[in-house]
């Protein structure tokens, strides 16, 4: 029965290794299937023939592998479709370092889901009870980000290793910002209130990402990594709220069906806690799946590009076409501040998937051509919203949305100029990949402005 | 003799269910058996038995174990369940009468060759 046959394990080695590449086949089945093949082979040697001539015959008596692996597929159609099994890890060593992570990672969650009820303790009222959220009797808008993002931040400077003077850093700007927006004596419900309230999260996000990228901030390709990162948790949240909403709306219903009012239950705990938790689960729930299913961010970005050139090129002919001019109103600046930034989220995850080393392909055009006409639709605005500010005067809303209108016009026009060089053969597409990762600090440092120096600016309207 | 793909495939299941009806068995032990039985008429693509296998064990009329077998190689061996029992007594019937009537058939046409 012994085979002590170099070539022949060697030739079992390369047939196991081929099997294994096919999805529908498991380790388990190859296990089955190369004992099967060994008892082959024995017998065949048995029955005289050489070990060389015995692997052949096996082999050929188990059949074609394409077939085999097609009846296998058919039997386990589910293997097909990659699975997010979170529990992964074969040996003890691996599981064990899951069960730590999925500890943390649901103690994190609770923590983040008992913040918000946090300030309740001194006297508040319940976050979804009254006003909500908005409400300025209660911080909770102003402190939102500090319910989530120092325990998102604590997740990632524990799974990547993040070094003392990192972590250190770290807290210094969470208390730092906490300690801005409590104390500053805020109108309120003011402007400013309200403008620090937008901002900090986007100026907080910086500090998550360099917890993310675990020190490796200043590589471009790290930043790249969490720019993907953020993409897919937002698609993971929004998936996450939609169950949260169904959750809810039962939840309610059947309360309501035995006369119980399940109201202050659901606006005030599940909620709230919920969307807290959500954000770290939904972390976790990225990290986990990051080399398993490919990711959604550049798939529906390559959706809605040619969608939006088309809605963008559309309005503009009509605009010329119909010689009407853009109505300034109040909202109108944030809602072209939107549309920017939409365009170049559409352009940061194009870029992101992208091989740098491909050749410019008819999607690149098209991003192109989105790119050019958000920048014509932007300059149209921006010349009508100059007028009303000469004409009003500067108010704090009016400052934040200009400012960040030529944050991502100055982003835009550069990676259309950097676009329009890779097109035409002048430069590489690496070039555009950098100055988006490099523009990333903007974005926070001008959120962080907002926040710490217009309320002073404005005498805390 | 060359048995085509649809019958093999209908009788898969019930031979290997008989097989193991016979006692506990693993997948290269019951290729050979089919063989001995058939005295080599019956030759399945050996690699397509797994997935025959392992829909019996999904329908609930195997149950499967792994051990070590004599070589010290760890070995999938399977062993029939009362459902399965009963499916193949099911099987059992619906093949004897399909046999029987084509035995009758076949019997009139070798006594009577020229109907029509």
């Amino acid at each position: 029965m012994a085979m002590h046959n170099d070539s022949l394990e060697a030739q079992i080695t390369q047939w196991r290794t081929w099997l294994q590449r096919r999805p529908a086949i498991r380790t388990a089945d190859v296990e089955e299937l190369e004992g099967h093949l060994r008892d082959q082979v024995a017998a065949l040697i048995d029955a005289g023939l050489d070990a060389d001539e015995a692997f052949l015959v096996a082999v050929k008596r188990l059949g074609n592998l394409d077939a085999v692996s097609r009846e296998f597929a058919r039997e386990h159609s589910e293997r097909l479709w990659k699975q997010l099994v979170v529990s992964a890890g074969a040996d003890d060593d691996a599981r064990r370092t899951t069960r730590t992570e999925t500890l943390v990672v649901v103690g994190l969650a609770a923590a983040a889901a008992m913040a918000v009820k946090f300030l309740e303790l001194f006297g508040y009222a319940p976050i979804g009870s009254g006003k909500g959220l908005f409400d300025s009797g209660a911080p909770y808008f102003p402190n939102l980000s500090f319910f989530v993002l120092p325990f998102l931040a604590g997740y990632f400077a524990w799974k990547r290793r993040l070094n003392r003077a990192g972590c250190v850093r770290l807290a210094l700007a969470f208390a730092t910002a906490a300690l801005v927006v409590n104390a500053f004596p805020f109108t309120p419900a003011g402007h400013t209130w309200t403008l620090a309230a937008l901002h900090l999260p986007i100026a907080l996000w910086l500090a998550v990402g360099v917890a993310y990228t675990g020190g490796r901030w200043r590589d471009g390709r790290g930043r790249m990594d969490f720019v993907r990162f953020s993409g897919e948790l937002f698609i993971y949240y929004v998936l996450m709220a939609l169950g949260g909403g169904v959750l809810t709306a039962f939840t309610m219903g059947m309360f309501a069906a035995i006369g119980v009012d399940a109201e202050w239950f659901a606006t005030q705990w599940l909620l709230p806690c919920g969307a807290m938790g959500a954000v770290i689960v939904g972390a976790w729930l990225v990290e986990a799946k990051q080399s398993v299913i490919e990711n959604m961010a550049p798939v529906l970005t390559r959706l809605f590009t040619p969608l939006f050139a088309a809605a963008l090129l559309a309005f503009l002919v009509t605009m010329v076409w119909t010689g009407s001019g853009i109505d300034v109103k109040r909202e109108v600046l944030i809602g072209f501040d939107l549309l920017l930034a939409l365009v170049l989220g559409l352009l940061l995850y194009a870029v992101s998937a992208r091989d740098p080393h491909a050749p410019p392909d008819a999607f690149d055009a098209l991003q192109f051509l989105l790119v050019v006409s958000a920048l014509v639709v932007d300059g149209v605005a921006l010349a009508a919203i100059a007028g009303r500010i000469s004409e009003f005067g500067f108010s704090p809303n009016r400052v934040a949305a200009l400012g960040e209108n030529l944050i991502l016009l100055v982003n835009l026009a550069w990676s259309a100029w950097l676009y329009a060089r890779f097109l035409s053969g002048r430069g590489p597409f690496s070039a555009l990949e950098r100055w988006q990762t490099d523009y990333l600090p903007v974005y926070a440092v001008w959120a962080g402005f907002v926040v710490v120096a217009f309320p002073p600016l404005f005498g805390y309207v | 003799m060359n048995i085509s793909k649809d019958l093999v495939a209908a009788s898969a299941g019930p031979l290997v269910l008989a097989i193991l009806a016979e006692g506990d068995s693993y997948g290269y032990a019951i290729i050979k058996r089919v063989g001995e039985l058939s005295r080599g008429r019956i030759r399945w693509t050996d690699g397509m038995l797994y997935p025959v296998l392992h829909r019996l064990e999904r329908l609930g009329c195997v149950e499967a174990r792994w051990a070590t077998a004599e070589t010290g190689r760890r070995r999938r061996y399977y062993r029939i369940t009362k459902a399965g029992q009963a499916h193949l007594e099911a099987q059992r019937q619906q093949w004897q009468v399909v046999d029987s009537t084509l035995r009758g058939l076949w019997r009139e046409r070798t006594q009577a060759p020229a109907l029509g």
